[in-house]
């Protein structure tokens, strides 16, 4: 399993990704952190209310994770969520306009930036209660092995929620039923303001072995060995051994929510993670290294992801709000 | 064409701010992410980072000022081959978009809504239609307990997707045997033990339900599903709206509620209005065996979550119940157990039983009371309460809970809204004493609502002694 840790990319240690593969994981990585960016600034504007809790700086966990994925495999996450939402090929429009609270939303509006769903997709929230995610993506994991769909059930959660007792409550379950479930520890060093060395004790990683489930560290600033961790995680999963637990070593460069100034971690540390461990810049400087595409290749994506995220927040803005009448709906399914 | 940088608001109730430095000049080189400012609120110092690209041209707001509201320009970014020299300090108030929040910064009056949002509140639905009393020619003698099971085996027979789970539901028989006989028919994958794991347990059947599984969650009584009470109400209940319609969740949470015998306080809630205080759940809580088997079939069938509440003492209880496995009891529509004129008596669950026995040695005293049998707390059936009401001029509500926000101050609030002319006398509550449930006979007795007790609540009504 990889552990590589904290190593940069050397171009050797990547012959069997394509240039079209490290090409859409740029893509797919430079879209959350554009996106993210707008929802920032959209905040800042007043566009976007409540919390809000961005992704950047994380995004190769999801992204690495969900290309190792086959079509039908489900996903919940927490409320840190908007990445995971355009990993899985939500509609960046229908995102930020759910960000915005307007009827062009995924949930209409109703449900917000913690709060957002794709059936079709196989996302399942989006889920505001930590930890709470961690039963219901077991559960999900259960419905496939109930309807032996071949599917598995990736359940994302933070090294906050690793705390709670829900949490053990499913790592049990699942690993006696054997469900196809694969938890991501996405470690980004702080619960909330709550370091990780103030809050938990032990590997995060071994938080399973009680149970028998295998855990490994992986390198979550780097999407290749994020992918190559997820291959083997899902593999075992669905081949029916149970349960895995990957902890992801990642970092997330602004606050826990927008109203976070992160006064418990010091700027030369944030500095130190953007500077020498960003994902984005890592993979870019990896394939100009290896000569998978070149500056304008590049560009060319960068300048499609800039319309893509400024039609996003166009429609976001220009989505009317919900109708008032929409206050009533959604409370009981008709029978 | 320059790119403003507005002033950002960093926490959802900033106003203003004071823009307390400049991190980059007039003149630097600007990438996304890069921090432009420091910005002090009333609560903290933020950065504020840039999302554009560019040179900053121009610095409108000099760093040190105080007051700066938020969308107020503070500075330019102009592309590479654009002269700063040359911008335009640009009129501050074009700079307001059609954000309701913001326009809620500007003034109230603007974001009232426009179209009064009428709650559905007072509007007296009629119950669902039943055609239940057809299937009463051919009946058996069931207990409770034999009903609820005939009923999940029945919906699991129908339907490959009905499985049940919970603490000792398989190989044991189920704590109260409820489950008897399910492992042996349907085998394992469908009757499934779990550990002592109640949290976990109840998240997992939301996890299966949302996969398209409609599970039948058993909780060994409701008192220890307060470990599980998240998930019914934060997952299962809310997430249909949170979601914009997408996520029906349909899930049986069942079990037995309230007062058992000698169990004290912790095995001995009432839990039916903490459920039906929850938009998104329905809640049930049937007296006699053939309501039991009726409604749990409906709670599988309906796509909504519901939350059962049996009673341990009416487990063993008999009564006539339908033979023919279409029976069914619809979600929503109460029972009229004993017809009468001169009071009415709400009850629900083991309390019907109660009621029954009032009515009884009430009706030796020459007093007709009417006993209702709610069966259905949410969506509560209050076409036939204000009906009854309308006739008898009197409520009596009995409940086995706590009085407080209970489900006979419901009643009572429902009587002010659509009944407050046809009332005689006001609403009498009778409910379980206001203590946590102690453990010895006599003060048990005293806790629990008994016959006396609504016969002496009717004679206050009817203004007898």
């Amino acid at each position: 399993m990889a552990t590589s840790r904290r190593r940069k990319p050397q171009a050797d240690e990547t012959p069997q990704y394509s240039t079209e593969q490290l090409l859409k994981y740029y893509r797919e990585m430079l879209l959350i952190r554009r996106f993210e960016e707008k929802a920032g600034q959209m905040y800042g504007m007043g566009l976007i209310g409540g919390f809000c809790h961005l992704y950047i700086g994380q995004e190769a966990v999801v992204v690495g994770m969900q290309n190792a994925l086959i079509p039908g495999d489900s996903i919940i996450t927490s409320y840190r969520d908007h990445g995971h939402m355009l990993a899985t090929d939500m509609d960046p429009k229908g995102v930020m306009a759910e960000l915005t609270g307007r009827s062009g939303g995924y949930s209409k509006g109703k449900g917000g930036s913690m709060h957002m769903f794709s059936r079709e997709k196989k996302f399942f929230g989006g889920h505001g209660i930590v930890a709470a995610q961690v039963p219901i993506g077991t559960g999900l994991a259960f419905g496939h092995k109930y309807t032996q769909d071949g599917n598995i059930n990736v359940c994302y959660l933070g090294d906050g929620a690793i705390n709670q007792g829900q949490v053990y409550e499913s790592f049990n379950m699942a690993a006696l039923w054997k469900l196809p479930v694969v938890y991501v520890i996405e470690n980004n060093k702080y619960a909330m303001g709550t370091s990780q060395h103030r809050a938990s004790a032990g590997e995060l990683c071994e938080r399973g072995s009680a149970y028998g489930i295998p855990g490994h560290v992986v390198d979550g600033m780097s999407v290749l060995a994020v992918k190559e961790a997820s291959e083997k995680a899902v593999a075992h999963a669905r081949e029916g051994s149970g349960p895995v637990i990957l902890e992801m070593k990642t970092y997330r460069y602004r606050g826990h929510s927008m109203s976070d100034p992160a006064k418990y971690r010091t700027k030369e540390e944030v500095t130190k993670m953007r500077t020498e461990m960003d994902p984005i810049d890592n993979l870019k400087k990896l394939i100009l290294e290896n000569g998978s595409a070149d500056e304008d290749a590049l560009k060319t994506i960068d300048r499609d992801i800039k319309n893509i995220v400024a039609e996003a927040a166009d429609f976001a803005t220009q989505s009317p709000e919900p109708d008032p009448a929409e206050l009533w709906t959604d409370i009981l399914i008709e029978a | 064409m320059p790119i403003e940088i507005l002033m950002p608001a960093l926490s959802p109730t900033m106003t203003e701010g004071k823009l307390a430095k400049w991190v980059k000049q007039e003149g630097d080189d600007v990438k996304s992410g890069d921090i432009l400012a420091e910005i002090e609120t009333d609560k903290a110092t933020m950065e504020v980072e840039a999302v554009d690209e560019g040179k900053l041209g121009k610095i409108l707001i000099a760093e040190g000022t105080e007051g700066v509201a938020v969308n107020t320009p503070i500075a330019l970014l102009v592309g590479e081959d654009e002269d700063a020299d040359k911008l335009e300090t640009p009129e501050v108030q074009d700079n307001t978009t059609q954000s309701a929040a913001l326009q809620k910064v500007k003034g109230e009056e603007e974001t009232k809504p426009t179209l009064p949002v009428e709650p559905p509140k007072g509007t007296k639905a009629a119950p669902p239609a039943s055609d239940e009393d057809k299937y009463f020619d051919k009946t058996v003698k069931l207990t409770v307990r034999e009903a609820l099971r005939d009923a999940m085996a029945e919906e699991m027979r129908r339907d490959d997707k009905v499985f049940v789970m919970g603490e000792e539901v398989a190989e044991y028989q189920g704590a109260y045997k409820v489950t008897q006989g399910l492992l042996q028919e349907f085998g394992e994958r469908r009757v499934i033990d779990t550990p002592i794991t109640e949290h976990g347990f109840a998240g997992l059947g939301v996890g299966a339900a949302f996969h398209g599984l409609k599970p039948v969650v058993e909780f060994m009584t409701f008192n220890f599903a307060m470990q599980a009470i998240d998930h019914i109400i934060n997952s299962a209940a809310k997430t249909l709206y949170m979601s914009g319609g997408q996520m029906g969740c349909p899930i049986v949470f069942r079990g037995p509620n309230g007062a058992a015998s000698r169990v004290a306080a912790q095995h001995s809630q009432e839990y039916s209005s903490w459920y039906a205080h929850v938009p998104g759940l329905k809640v049930v809580a049937p007296y006699s065996a053939s309501d039991a088997k009726g409604l749990l079939k409906s709670a599988i069938r309906d796509p909504n979550p519901v939350v059962f509440l049996e009673h341990e003492i009416l487990y063993g209880h008999s009564f006539d119940v339908p033979e023919d496995p279409e029976f069914i009891v619809p979600i929503g529509r109460a029972k009229i157990m004993r017809a009468g004129k001169d009071v009415t008596i709400t009850a629900f669950s083991f309390m019907v039983g109660q009621a029954l026995a009032a009515a009884e040695r009430l009706a030796e005293q020459g007093i007709e009371a009417e006993v209702i049998n709610l069966r259905t707390i949410r969506p509560l059936d209050t076409e036939t309460i204000v009906n009854s009401v309308k006739k008898t001029n009197r409520l009596v509500s009995v409940e086995e809970g706590w009085p407080f926000a209970g489900i006979g101050a419901e009643m009572s609030a429902l009587m002010m809204e659509q009944a407050f002319d046809y009332l005689d006398a006001p609403v009498y509550r009778v409910h379980g004493a206001d203590v946590p449930m102690p453990y010895a006979a006599n003060l048990e007795k005293l806790a629990l609502p008994q016959p006396e007790d609504i016969e002496k609540a009717v004679k206050a009504v009817l203004y007898r002694s």
